[in-house]
C-alpha cells in the first residue's frame, strides 16, 4: 500500500462572489499519476494554484505529508519548495539564460553554492536533451524547449511532487511530443503527479486515475479505461465527445 | 505577380521622392524668409547686437564652458543618489503586507509632494531654508543643499517611472518565482527588478535630460555655474550673447541625450512587437 502523499478535503476557493472550488475531495498517493480533465474555467488551474499555496484557500484541509499545508499563518515557502509547478505559458525568466533559470532557486533556496549544483544542473539538461542549449535565452528556444526548462527549473529544487497546469496547450502539435516524453519518464522515476490536461491519449497511457472537474466539482474519478470508454456521467461523455471531435 | 510588385516598388519609390523634394523645397522656402524678411523688421539691429554678437560670444565662451563643468559635476553627484532614493520609494510604494502599510504611505506623500512643488520653490525652501538654520561651514553650502532639493524632486519622478516598470511585469513571473520557493524579496531582487528596471531606460533618460537641465536652477541661489556665468558676463558687457551660448552649451548635450533616448524607446518598441 503506497503512502498517501497528498490529501484534499472540501476545498473551497471563490474569487470575490465567484465560486470556482466548489468542495474538491481528492488523494494522491505516491508515485502516482493523477489526470484532470474538464473544460476551461472548470477550476483546474485554480486547484494546481491552491496546491501550491500560490492562493490561499476558503474552506477545506490540504494535507501534504501528513502536515496540514493549509492552515492560517503557515509560512508558504517552505511548502513550494517541495512541490513544483509547471505553467501552461512556461513562464521563464527572460532576462535569464536556461541554465540561470534552472540555478536561481536552489542558490537562493537552499544557500548552495554554484559550483556544487553544477555537476547536478549539467546532467538535468542532459537528461531531457537539453545540453546543448544551457546557455540560451527562452526567446532564442522553441516552445517545447522552453516548457522542457521550465519543467527542469522545477525538478531542480527537487520536489516531492509536481504539478503541470495543461504544459501542452500552449504549443504548436509537432512539439507536444518532447514535452509528454519528458512527463513519461519522470513518471517512469516514480515521480507523483497532478496534471491538468487536454491530451486525453496520453492521460489514457500514463495516468492512474483521471478526474472530471466541473463548476469547480469533481464530478467524476475513475481509471483511464473506465472514464474514457465508458463514462458514467452524462458531462463527461459531452467533454470528451467535444475534444475527441477537436482532434 | 513578379511584374507588379516590382511596379508596386517603383511607385512606392517615385511617392517618397516626392515627399522629400517636396519637404526639402519647403524647408528652403522658410529659411530664404526667415533670412530674407527678419533682418527687415525694424528692431533686428538692435536684436543682432545685443543677442548675437559674435566677438562676444568667441570671448565669454571658454568660461561659460568652464562653469558648465559645475553643472555636470552637480548632475554626476546629484545622479546616483537619485537612483538609489528612486528605486527605494519605488520599493514602498510596492509595499502589500499590512505591517509595511506606513512604508507605503510614506512612498506616497514623497511622490506626491515632490512631484507636486515646482522644482525652482524647492530649491529655494530647502536651498536658502536649511543653510539659514545657521549651520557651521560646509553645512552652509548652496551647493550640498541645492543639490540635495533636486535629489528629492527627481527621485520622486524617477520613483514614479521604476513603479511603472514594476507594474508593467506580468503576475506570472512573481508567480513563477514563488512556486519555486523563492522569498518575496529574492522574486523582486532577481526576478522582478531586473526586468522591470531595463523597460524603463528610456523614460530615465529624458529624466536626464531634463535634470542636466534643471541643475541651472541652482544658479539663484549661489553656485556659480552656466547659467550664473552667463548672467556674470550679460551684466558686465550689457549684452545677451553669453545667455545664447549657455543655450548652445545645453543643446549641445540635451539634443543627441534626447536623439539617444528616443532612439532606446523605438527599440523597446520594436523588440516588443
Ligand atoms: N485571479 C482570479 N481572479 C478572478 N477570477 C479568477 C481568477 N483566476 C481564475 N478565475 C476564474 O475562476 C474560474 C476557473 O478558472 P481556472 O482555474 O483558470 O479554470 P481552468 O484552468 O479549468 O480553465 C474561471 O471562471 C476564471 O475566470
Ligand atoms: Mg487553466
Amino acid at each position: 500500500m503506497p503512502k498517501e502523499k497528498l490529501r484534499l478535503s472540501g476545498v473551497r476557493k471563490a474569487f470575490g462572489d465567484v465560486p470556482v472550488l466548489n468542495g474538491i475531495d481528492l488523494s494522491v498517493s505516491e508515485g502516482e499519476m493523477v489526470c484532470l480533465i474538464g473544460s476551461s474555467g472548470s477550476g483546474k488551474s485554480t486547484l494546481l494554484r491552491c496546491i501550491n499555496l500560490l492562493e490561499p484557500i476558503d474552506n477545506g484541509k490540504i494535507i501534504f505529508n501528513d502536515e496540514d499545508i493549509s492552515q492560517p499563518g503557515l509560512d508558504p515557502q517552505p511548502v513550494r519548495q517541495r512541490i513544483g509547478l509547471v505553467f501552461q505559458s512556461f513562464n521563464l525568466f527572460p532576462h535569464m539564460t536556461a541554465y540561470e533559470n534552472v540555478i536561481l532557486a536552489p542558490r537562493r533556496v537552499f544557500k548552495r553554492s554554484g559550483t556544487e549544483l553544477h555537476s547536478e544542473i549539467k546532467a538535468l539538461f542532459e537528461r531531457f536533451g537539453l545540453a546543448q542549449r544551457t546557455q540560451h535565452y527562452p526567446d532564442q528556444l522553441s516552445g517545447g524547449q522552453q516548457q522542457r526548462v521550465a519543467i527542469i527549473r522545477a525538478l531542480a529544487m527537487e520536489p516531492q511532487i509536481m504539478l503541470f497546469d495543461e504544459v501542452t496547450s500552449a504549443l504548436d502539435p509537432e512539439l507536444i511530443g518532447e514535452v509528454l516524453d519528458v512527463l513519461r519518464q519522470l513518471r517512469m522515476q516514480g515521480m507523483t503527479m497532478i496534471l491538468a490536461t487536454h491530451e486525453i491519449e496520453f492521460a489514457r497511457e500514463a495516468a492512474d486515475y483521471v478526474c472530471m472537474l466541473d463548476e469547480g466539482r469533481i464530478i467524476e474519478k475513475a481509471t483511464p479505461d473506465v472514464i474514457f470508454s465508458n463514462p458514467r456521467e452524462e458531462r463527461t461523455k459531452r467533454f470528451l465527445a467535444s475534444v475527441l471531435n477537436k482532434s | 505577380m513578379q511584374a507588379r510588385s516590382d511596379e508596386r516598388q517603383q511607385y512606392e519609390r517615385r511617392q517618397q521622392r516626392k515627399g522629400f523634394a517636396i519637404a526639402a523645397a519647403s524647408s528652403l522656402a522658410v529659411v530664404v524668409a526667415l533670412i530674407y524678411f527678419v533682418p527687415k523688421t525694424p528692431g533686428w539691429q538692435k536684436v543682432r547686437a545685443s543677442f548675437f554678437n559674435g566677438e562676444i560670444l568667441l570671448s565669454t565662451f571658454p568660461s561659460l564652458l568652464k562653469a558648465f563643468l559645475l553643472d555636470i559635476a552637480i548632475f554626476m553627484w546629484s545622479l546616483p543618489a537619485i537612483a538609489i532614493i528612486g528605486l527605494l520609494i519605488a520599493l514602498c510604494r510596492d509595499q502589500r503586507s499590512a505591517v509595511m502599510f506606513p512604508l507605503r504611505i510614506f512612498g506616497v506623500l514623497y511622490t506626491d509632494i515632490f512631484r507636486g512643488v515646482p522644482v525652482i520653490l524647492t530649491v529655494f525652501l530647502i536651498g536658502f531654508g536649511i543653510p539659514g538654520l545657521g549651520l557651521p561651514r560646509p553645512w552652509n553650502s548652496p551647493y550640498i543643499w541645492g543639490s540635495l532639493a533636486l535629489i528629492l524632486t527627481y527621485s520622486a519622478y524617477v520613483a514614479e517611472i521604476i513603479r511603472g516598470g514594476i507594474n508593467s511585469i506580468h503576475d506570472s513571473q512573481r508567480a513563477a518565482g514563488k512556486s519555486l520557493g523563492l522569498s518575496n524579496t529574492d522574486t523582486m531582487r532577481f526576478i522582478v527588478l531586473p526586468q522591470a528596471l531595463r523597460r524603463v531606460v528610456p523614460a530615465n533618460m529624458n529624466m536626464l535630460v531634463a535634470l542636466q537641465k534643471d541643475v541651472a536652477l541652482l544658479s539663484f541661489i549661489g553656485p556659480v555655474e552656466l547659467l550664473r556665468q552667463a548672467g556674470v558676463h550679460k551684466s558686465l558687457l550689457a549684452n545677451f550673447t553669453p545667455y545664447v551660448g549657455a543655450a548652445l552649451i545645453f543643446l549641445a548635450v540635451t539634443v543627441p541625450a534626447t536623439r539617444y533616448a528616443d532612439y532606446l524607446l523605438a527599440r523597446q518598441h520594436r523588440e516588443r512587437s
